[in-house]
């Protein structure tokens, strides 16, 4: 989580008045051409000669000893080049480091990418095999013989909590709980965040509402399955192409698990088909470059669409008790929680940030919220756009929701009432900043949406969210090439279209035309550490280190001016893309375009080039909030969204159409979420819906345009006052359409997702109980 | 088993393949001709990023065999510009934004090509059920919806 410690050097916010060309229009991206011909290259579309094909032999069972694999018949087999399996890995020890928005243990790590002891899992890597063709590569699978010793499994976190669930993990001793359990159990960790003292807030509330609710796992479902291409040298030199969110990243944990030097991996980030958190984790990556290292030849691995629902992914389901206390005015007193999120086979779900953001829209004294990380025969979950947050927000505010008629006040305004500002005090710790959230609940409450009529069976809801937003280390080049246009050289691969919003802040920096501006995402031998794109950070944090690289540009460029001119530096001022001596005493002369320095800078002390390399500090939350209305079917149970207007906080929109589009994009996700979206398991442990037709994510008959406004409240720790916006969007959605679904219904659902049969079990409960 | 020898036509070309049968279309255009635009999202026919013209038939390719395609005509993304003139979709595509990561948007301006080629003015519930085989996990469809219909405008010259 953004840790507002340390301001980065002079790139505080300049202030709204200064005259932007660039920063607020709308250019096309430069991607745009490639991407809609078909030029672009993604994950799968790397091919090198010799290549062979990897595939992955996966654990039928949800839970199984693995006694012993004998891969001699498929070694044997003409065309297998190489069979990985657990003894190809060395065992790592347990320690948590950073990756994205979540904390990784290599010692989970190495398992989740080749099982060990234990099939964890339906779908858990057991083998891999590389060999000259798809055909011999499928056919040597077959030739592998595992011996599993099938184990009782436990699919839900409930039942993994009781005292006799199946153990997973034969170490595992709840951290976070005092005193330390003696025995080993499912529950990795306990956390709690405390403010004030809710006992006494629930003895001063006039209502108290508590509700328990449940949410289904739920997966990225990028359209683009895993992929890469490794290439391991006879003298170990690698080279990976990937689609992932962060290069640098992977290329950590793949020297890590493979005990190679960082120095003597090179990985490049392909195009990439969407992650939304999915991709900051290695699944496929160690296992290429494995085979590769054994064959010593290209190895090229692809996941299919079973394999990205059995074995990736998804975020966790939960269940949770939300209470929530107030006066009879609306002020809420009190609010408590209890969430048990499912983290998959190995710790780490995202049940801290699901804690910490539970109650972080409002300003509250009392706040107690307590969360367990619970592990399960499931696939480890990934980091899902803000992480944790949806789930533990969307049940505090459906809570607000029923609190709000209750106490017969308009729910907007109810929020308006207990809403954090500046100034307020999260209950996990930190001060806010300028923040939005006021803003976007006035502007929803004067949104015209807000005061259309609706129809019979139609309702409309409400809902805010919140999410901390991430900065971290990152670089970036910025040359001036010898006729005065630029090449940006980035490190976060560009998911949605940052090239644009970066290369627009290069522009309006030096002063110089946007398409003058040519980026790359750099691979990791050419440019410092850059932390993953996650935690909407790479228009916030990249744009930091392009500022900060163009401005060191501008140094040098002012520099150069005032050697041909014969005058000191700080007689020289950057201005409209101009060198200008500064003032009447600093002498007359013609100001220098950045076109006419570059030209000569060969005779002024060689090329131009700027650069940063920073840890981008002062990442500000966004706030958002979201009005949908919905129309129930009630002979099927279908809910159909028939109008949905995100409001929220961007700080400032680099490139509208792209804030625009995250907007959209989350809100969609989150319908998703809200009405469909769900893993479904046999008594088997085994999941029955590992596929596009089953696993059903909204299409574009399913929804309707999506309504934005970005409302801008500037961070002051950006110069163009930019807030990180890609995960918010994701947090309203489920709360908020559960919410119009009791406005049209008089039925509050406290289960997601709320697909047909399920509303229609409700509606027809309540015809009979009429 | 042996290879099949296949003649075909595929973006206007004479083209000659040797392919497995088990090998879809998809796979003949990716992995054997290199014309890597068409991208595989599922291989089951659900996600339509695999979207191509078969005799002027919108098809995914991952569902159709590279064994039949003799005597056939293909087209696919990659000849949807002519020359360094941009289909006023794929034009469109990027005035609007209508692509976040990219990886649907060959196969959604295929398969939004098949619709306005068929019906130059559709309703944006006409084009929002066209492209429902299409699955973008980006954009919520909003703006892809509007850049097809922008497009449509666009070349009936309204
Ligand atoms: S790859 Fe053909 S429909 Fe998904
Ligand atoms: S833009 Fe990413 S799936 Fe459509």
């Amino acid at each position: 989580m953004a840790k507002d410690t340390d301001t980065g050097a002079d790139t505080g916010y300049m202030g709204g008045d200064k005259e932007l060309k660039w920063v607020g229009t709308r250019p096309p991206r430069p991607d745009g051409v490639d991407k809609v011909t078909g030029r672009a290259k993604f994950g799968a579309d790397f091919y090198v000669p010799g290549m062979l094909i990897g595939k992955v032999l996966r654990s039928p069972h949800p839970h199984a000893l693995i006694k012993s694999i004998d891969t001699s018949k498929a070694e044997a087999l003409t065309g297998v080049k190489a069979v990985l399996t657990r003894d190809d890995f060395g065992d790592r020890s347990s320690e948590f480091v950073p990756a994205g928005e979540m904390m990784v243990n290599y010692r989970d790590i190495v398992r989740n990418v080749m099982a060990r002891e234990k099939a964890l899992y339906e779908g858990h890597a057991v083998a891999a095999v590389a060999a000259t063709s798809n055909a011999i590569a499928k056919q040597a699978l077959k030739l592998i013989e595992v011996d599993y010793e099938p184990l009782p499994h436990v699919i839900d976190a409930v039942e993994a909590m009781k005292p006799d669930a199946p153990l997973l993990h034969e170490d595992m001793i709840t951290d976070g709980v005092e005193p330390a359990p003696t025995k080993p159990s499912n529950v990795a960790k306990r956390v709690e965040f405390t403010i004030g003292d809710v006992e006494a807030g629930f003895a001063a509330a006039d209502v108290v509402i508590e509700r328990a609710f449940d949410t289904s796992p739920v997966h990225q479902a990028y359209i683009e399955p895993h992929a890469c291409v490794a290439s391991v040298s006879e003298d170990g030199q690698a080279e990976l192409w990937t689609t992932t969110q962060g290069h640098y990243v992977a290329r950590a944990h793949c020297a890590r698990l493979l005990d190679m030097d960082i120095s003597k991996i090179r990985v490049t980030a392909s195009e990439i088909g969407g992650g939304f958190g999915g991709k900051t984790v290695v699944y496929l990556e160690p296992l290429a470059l494995g085979l590769s290292r054994k064959a010593c030849q290209p190895v090229k691995m692809v996941m299919s669409r079973d394999e990205v629902f059995r074995a990736s992914g998804p975020t966790s389901g939960a269940h949770m008790k939300i209470k929530v206390g107030a006066t009879k005015d609306g002020k809420i007193t009190a609010g408590q929680a209890e969430l048990i999120y499912q983290a998959g086979a190995f710790q780490g779900s995202p049940v801290q940030p699901g804690a910490m953001c539970a109650f972080a829209p409002y300003d509250l004294e009392n706040v107690k919220v307590v969360g367990w990380d619970v592990v399960t025969n499931r696939p480890k979950v990934a980091a899902y756009r803000a992480p944790g947050a949806p789930i533990s927000e969307y049940a505090v505010e459906c809570v607000i929701d029923e609190l709000a008629k209750r106490l017969g006040i308009d729910p907007i305004d109810l929020r308006l009432a207990n809403a954090a500002k500046e100034g307020t005090r999260a209950a996990y710790g930190p001060k806010f900043g300028p923040i939005g959230l006021v803003e976007s609940l006035e502007q929803a409450k004067a949104h015209p949406h807000y005061q259309a009529p609706l129809g019979p069976n139609q309702g409309r809801g409400v809902a805010s969210g919140f999410w901390f937003n991430i900065g971290g280390e990152t670089c970036a080049s910025l040359i001036v090439n010898e006729d005065g246009t630029a090449a940006l050289t980035l490190g976060t691969p560009d998911i949605g279209g940052s090239r644009a919003s970066l290369c627009m802040m290069a522009a309006e920096e030096l002063g110089i035309e946007y398409d003058r501006v040519r980026p790359i995402i750099a691979d990791t031998a050419s440019l410092g550490y850059t932390f993953l794109t996650g935690g909407s950070r790479a228009t916030f944090s990249s744009g930091l280190a392009v500022i900060e690289a163009a401005r060191d540009v501008v140094r040098q460029l002012c520099e150069r001016a005032a050697k041909i001119w014969e005058i000191p530096t700080d007689a020289v001022e950057w201005a409209d893309g101009t060198a200008k001596p500064a003032g009447a005493n600093a002498g007359d002369f013609e100001p220098m375009s950045l076109a006419a320095i570059a030209a000569i800078a060969g005779k002024t002390g060689g090329p131009v080039v700027g650069h940063a390399q920073i840890n981008a500090q002062g990442a500000a939350p966004s706030f958002g909030t979201h009005l949908v209305d919905v129309e129930v079917d009630r002979e099927t149970g279908r809910v159909t969204v028939l109008r949905y207007t995100v409001l929220q906080d961007a700080g400032k929109a680099i490139h509208p159409a792209y804030v625009e589009g995250q907007f959209q994009g989350g809100a969609v996700q989150g319908i998703g979420w809200a009405l469909n979206e769900e893993y479904i398991y046999g008594p088997d442990g085994k999941l029955e819906n590992a596929g596009f037709l089953d696993y059903r994510i909204p299409v574009a008959s399913d929804v309707p345009m999506i309504d934005t406004v970005i409302v801008e409240v500037p961070n002051p720790r950006h110069p163009y006052g930019v807030r990180g916006v890609g995960e918010t969007p994701i947090i309203p959605p489920m709360a908020a359409i559960a919410n119009a679904i009791e406005n049209a219904l008089g039925i509050r659902f406290t289960e997601l997702p709320m697909s047909p049969p399920r509303v229609l079990k409700a509606i027809d409960e309540m015809a009979a109980a009429e | 088993m042996a290879k099949i020898h296949v003649s075909t036509t595929i973006n206007g070309d004479a083209v000659e393949f040797l392919c497995e049968p088990e090998e879809t279309l998809l796979d003949v255009l990716r992995d054997g001709l290199g014309l890597t635009g068409s991208k595989e999202g599922c291989s089951s026919g659900d996600c339509g990023a695999c979207s191509v013209l078969l005799d002027g038939r919108l098809v995914c390719a991952c569902l159709v065999m590279g064994a039949e395609l003799g005597g056939c005509e293909v087209e696919t993304i990659e000849a949807m510009a002519h020359g360094d003139v941009l289909h006023p979709l794929q034009s469109k595509f990027i005035e609007h934004a209508a692509l976040q990561c990219g990886v649907c948007t060959p196969g959604i301006l295929v398969a939004a090509k098949a619709l306005l080629d068929k019906n130059p003015d559709p309703s944006e519930t006409e084009v929002r059920y066209w492209l429902a085989g299409n699955l973008c996990r980006c954009t919520g469809y909003d703006k892809i919806v509007r850049a097809v219909l922008d497009a449509a405008a666009d070349m009936r010259g309204s």
